[in-house]
């Protein structure tokens, strides 16, 4: 086992600067550059001052240069500074990273939850109007277009009714409430997002359950626990219920790059000051440093996310770990 | 055939006579203008209103269904090519190349697709044609992999090494017996790409990075409709359903398919 989490980790390495390198070189190869959209804007700008800028932002230089330099950064943990602002890129992420976390941990609380009772519900009483009715639901979640059902949820809500803010963390006034008042106003801006988020996602995780559930229904140690004499609810929900949700971890592993790095689509229609809308400013101002170190830390997060998961289902199935 | 195969072919059909027939279901013109009959709410005349431009929604939607479908489609079969070529070639020959093949698959799997797509139509430029080939050159990996799995199974089988032994050359091998019976998971996997491909395209025109106007897509008519939401509803509640209806339809085409292919299911159903 130790060996195999040492295998993994050397394989990191690899990995690590595969991305990096092909994320660099999309960067670099593609026709638009920052500083050429900066001139865009300045008539009088000579090619003399574009080679001036490229040279200040170090764009000059040969491509593998250019490379390396970022590379040996980077092993300090140091990603640079962004075009923009000027600012460390690491702190700019680490700015934004609250936000996202906070709006993330919620939705997946709730998916997984909810996910977990649809699936495991539909799983018992299969084929029933209640399984359809279930499926039907999630599909629907799993099908619309999350900026429009966002668009529609805050006319109503926040236009038509007047009860939620439509976007944004924080009201205007925030700096002068109270603790209080400031957990309600937070929590009160969050319910559209959450929503919006964790409905998109129900399907997935309740699906999974249900197939999983199916799956173990069927095992012979439950006919062997009916056969036994067990009510249906023991067996359902003290044999059957522990096994069919193992995999889930897995999932759970696999969700842990969405959890940090956000979405910028759903950030960017609530204005919600998070990773995933960082992420959407970079790109759209090419601000290369900073896509650098946001597509870093995402590849980082999902090759670990990967890796507990393998490692945490080996802890608790012991038929995997033998093997 | 069970249902869900059955709601979603009637959905799909639906929306694609609508693409196909789209000059004989409307007499408008979808870039002509109208100023004086600017957002317009439905009537019989505009039968489902008009935009700011006054140009006839309805017009517009039956081309963007065109536009929409289509790039869901092509950026489908262009990740399909690339993936069933490489998850054919990974899986057959095994060893060094399967390695190197995998590897790869690895990374691009682990750099976030979204954003990579955003990063690349920012860098390329929103045409519709760099949105099919870039959805389309990073979506291939799954199916690579579903690709590669079949294939290692497949190659054991007695009619492969029944063709080994005549002496087929290893590409006939794969083209002529290996593929045809490979490849019905993908074909599920392909009516879920659709409807992934819609969705980001829709979610890249909400950002002003899709299919750019005058050209219509579902996605664009909804964000251009996104500014007048509170006086002109109609020109965000139709394209917006107009990407459910056919997502949903593809999802439930693939979800129906997936069942159908998977005999332990069928058997339960029949």
């Amino acid at each position: 086992m130790k060996n195999y989490i040492f295998k993994r980790i050397i394989l990191l390495i690899p990995m690590l600067i595969g991305i990096t390198l092909i994320t660099f070189i999309i960067i670099h190869l593609t026709p638009g550059e920052f500083t050429k959209i900066n001139m865009q804007m300045d008539t009088r700008a000579s090619p003399d001052s574009l080679a001036r800028l490229r040279q200040l932002y170090g764009l000059d230089k040969p491509l593998h240069v250019q490379y390396f330099e970022w590379l040996k950064r980077f092993i300090k943990l140091d990603f640079g500074e962004s075009f923009i602002d000027n600012r460390p890129v690491m702190d700019k992420i680490l700015e934004r990273l609250p936000a996202t976390l906070l709006l993330n941990i919620i939705s997946l609380f709730l998916i997984f939850s909810f996910g977990i009772i649809i699936g495991v519900t539909s799983a018992v009483r299969r084929n029933s109007f209640y399984d359809r009715l279930m499926m039907i639901f999630t599909f629907i979640g799993y099908s619309m277009p999350a900026f429009w059902l966002a668009l529609i949820l805050m006319l109503f809500f926040g236009v038509k009714l007047e009860l939620l803010p439509i976007s944004g963390m924080k009201s205007i006034d925030f700096e002068e409430m109270n603790f209080f008042e400031k957990i309600f106003d937070i929590l009160s801006h969050l319910i559209l997002p959450v929503f919006v988020t964790s409905f998109g996602g129900l399907a997935y995780i309740s699906r999974y359950v249900k197939s999983s559930m199916v799956d173990t229904l069927s095992q012979q140690y439950i006919k062997a626990a009916y056969a036994k004499g067990l009510p249906e609810k023991k067996v359902i929900y003290r044999c059957a219920l522990k096994n069919s949700l193992l995999p889930l971890i897995t999932l759970l592993g696999l969700s842990l790059p969405g959890l940090i790095g956000g979405s910028f689509i759903f950030e960017t229609i609530f204005a919600w000051p998070g990773m995933g809308r960082l992420a959407y400013e970079a790109a759209m101002s090419f601000d290369y440093p900073v896509i650098m170190g946001v597509v870093t830390i995402a590849a980082f997060l999902t090759i670990l996310g990967n890796l507990i998961a393998d490692v945490l289902y080996a802890v608790v199935d012991p038929r995997i770990r033998y093997k | 055939m069970n249902k869900m195969i059955l709601t979603g072919l009637t959905i799909i059909c639906l929306l694609v006579m609508m693409a196909v027939f789209a000059p004989f279901l409307s007499k408008y013109d979808y870039k002509e203008q109208n100023i004086l009959e600017r957002l317009q709410p439905p009537s019989a005349k505009h039968l489902m209103g008009t935009d700011e431009y006054g140009r006839d929604v309805f017009t517009r939607m039956l081309y963007g269904a065109r536009i929409s479908m289509s790039v869901g489609l092509i950026a489908v079969l262009i990740s399909a090519f690339i993936g069933i070529i490489l998850g054919a070639i990974s899986g057959y020959f095994g060893g060094v190349i399967d390695n190197i093949i995998m590897r790869f698959v690895d990374i691009v799997l682990t750099i976030p697709t979204l954003f990579l797509i955003l990063m690349l139509v920012v860098f390329l430029g929103p045409s519709i044609f760099n949105i099919m080939f870039i959805i389309g050159l990073t979506s291939w990996t799954d199916i690579a992999r579903i690709m590669r799995a079949e294939v290692m199974k497949l190659k054991k089988a007695e009619f492969v090494d029944a063709a080994r032994l005549i002496g087929l050359r290893n590409r006939n091998i794969i083209i002529k017996h290996i593929l045809p019976n490979a490849l019905s998971p993908v074909f599920v996997y392909m009516t879920f790409g659709i409807s992934g491909a819609i969705l980001i395209e829709s979610g890249l025109s909400f950002l002003g990075l899709g299919v750019q106007p005058p050209e219509p897509s579902w996605g664009n008519i909804l964000t251009a409709g996104k500014d007048y939401i509170h006086s002109a509803w109609w020109m965000v509640a139709y394209p917006g359903l107009a990407i459910f209806l056919s997502v949903f339809g593809f999802n439930m085409l693939g979800e129906g398919l997936r069942d159908y292919l998977n005999p332990k299911i069928r058997k339960e159903n029949l």
